[in-house]
């Protein structure tokens, strides 16, 4: 990471602490791996009323009210960003405490098991992560979500069009955990949630009105696991 | 189904949203997160930031841009001009891009594709590619590069770009529609999505590239000097039965 954005990403959580002093704003922290591209998340976040901070310490990641896995790039080069930190052991530690996780994108990804671009995500969700078998890969632009099961985090969402942006996705064992599906060429998994899991493929920070709402539901969800 | 896209391009120089005709005779048409902001409102689907003028002047790109743009919009944007290579590249993504596209660096270079591939992920990477008569240019369309634009999108897609920004030179500003057999023959020969570029000029020119096989189109002058026309654009593209987001 650049000295410059280190230096920005700093002048994003000064705002959030001016902004967010009442105690009242969710803490959320934001697992950094080095993947770069936070900011949006952050920023996202802030406008839902959270108390972001993007770290690397892995106390901070496993004791705040909600942790989010964001970023782009491949499971593999994550996995061993989070490894580096020990970041992943932080989460698996919430996972097993039914401290909420959100994993957005490669973060959801990450929730899941062998990938196909290689490496190895948390197995904290059965199922491998399987290259995207449609006529356009990668899966890019707007997309209505299915909801294919009553869900918090989804609510008044069901064929609301996000933005996705992807090649892989998770394939899970059970198909329980699925909560929204997406069609292209075929069912991709849009949404999961188990306990205290939850992910979502497509990027609700980049998702307008939709993603927002996402989002503040993703917060009273956190409230309530 | 994915929706098709309608994506505002600010072209940026200085700081400022221009808007020419064939890269030439620039005119100031307004801020550029003033105008992006707008555009969102307006259901713009992504927004593209092409700093025009930082390959001619060798311009390193606005960082300050992408990170207020990073933070202020709810809707992706992608960011090109004056990358002249990875850590270029890089330093935009970091800032917060969602896309960097990369035009001249990654044709005289194409490793840089599979490079930033890697790092951030195929969907991050948009390989831009100016054509005139099917050939690839360069330079705003100064340097004619003899290589067929077709050949030169599928490598740069093996290569790892995750998309296509296909602009036909001579079509660009003339608002006379897009290079359709272009966009066609680069749309079938590649599995990433083709935004057409270049030649915008009424809802029908976006019907046709959408039905060439494009996934996305690029506007510029035609929402510039009237932002509501895009909300417009997408509604008559929805009453012709395209998958549009309202």
């Amino acid at each position: 990471m650049t000295a410059l954005t280190r230096a920005a990403e700093g002048h994003v959580v000064e705002k959030v602490r001016r902004t967010a002093g009442s105690g009242a704003a969710l803490r959320v922290v934001i697992a950094d791996y080095g993947a770069g591209n936070l900011r949006s998340v952050s920023s996202a976040l802030l406008r839902a009323g959270c108390d972001p901070v993007v770290s690397v310490d892995p106390t901070a990641v496993r004791e705040a009210p909600l942790a989010v896995i964001a970023g782009v790039g491949h499971v593999e080069s994550a996995a061993r960003g989070l490894a580096r930190h020990r970041l992943d052991e932080a989460i698996c530690d919430r996972a097993a405490a039914h401290r909420p996780v959100l994993g957005i994108c490669v973060g959801m990804q990450l929730l899941g098991e062998e990938s196909e671009e290689g490496g190895c995500g948390l197995g904290l969700l059965a199922g491998p992560v399987r290259r995207l078998r449609s006529r356009r890969v990668p899966h890019m632009g707007w997309n209505a979500l299915e909801v294919r099961r009553p869900s918090q985090l989804l609510e008044g969402l069901d064929g609301a069009d996000v933005y996705f942006a992807h090649s892989y996705a998770i394939e899970p064992t059970v198909p329980e955990v699925t909560v929204a599906e997406v069609e292209h060429d075929g069912r991709i998994v849009a949404a999961v949630e188990l306990a205290a899991l939850a992910g979502v493929q497509f990027h609700p920070e980049r998702s307008g009105p939709a993603g927002a709402r996402l989002l503040a539901n993703v917060v009273r969800w956190s409230r309530s696991a | 189904m994915v929706k098709k896209r309608v994506i505002p391009c600010l072209d940026v120089a200085g700081g400022r949203v221009v808007k020419g005709v064939r890269f030439e005779n620039l005119r100031d048409v307004g801020d550029p997160i003033e105008l992006a902001t707008r555009y969102s409102e307006l259901a713009a689907d992504e927004l593209v930031f092409l700093d025009i003028t930082a390959t001619l002047e060798d311009r390193g790109p606005t960082l300050g841009l992408v990170e207020r743009a990073a933070e202020e919009l709810s809707i992706p944007f992608t960011v090109g001009g004056g990358v002249t290579g990875l850590a270029d590249a890089r330093a935009l993504l970091r800032a917060g891009a969602d896309k960097v596209a990369v035009n001249r660096a990654a044709f005289d270079d194409p490793t840089m594709l599979t490079a930033l591939a890697d790092e951030f992920g195929s969907q991050a990477v948009v390989c831009a590619v100016d054509a005139r008569a099917g050939e690839v240019v360069t330079h705003a369309g100064a340097n004619p590069r003899g290589r067929d634009a077709v050949d030169w999108a599928q490598e740069a897609v093996a290569r790892g770009a995750g998309e296509i920004l296909l602009t036909s030179i001579d079509a660009d500003g003339t608002r006379q529609g897009y290079d359709l057999s272009l966009t066609e023959a680069v749309a079938k020969a590649v599995e990433a999505p083709v935004i057409a570029s270049g030649g915008a000029g009424e809802t029908k020119h976006l019907a046709e590239a959408f039905a060439a096989g494009a996934e996305a189109a690029l506007v510029a002058s035609i929402v510039h000097e009237r932002p509501e026309r895009l909300r417009e654009l997408k509604a008559e593209l929805r009453e012709a039965g395209w998958p549009v987001r309202s």
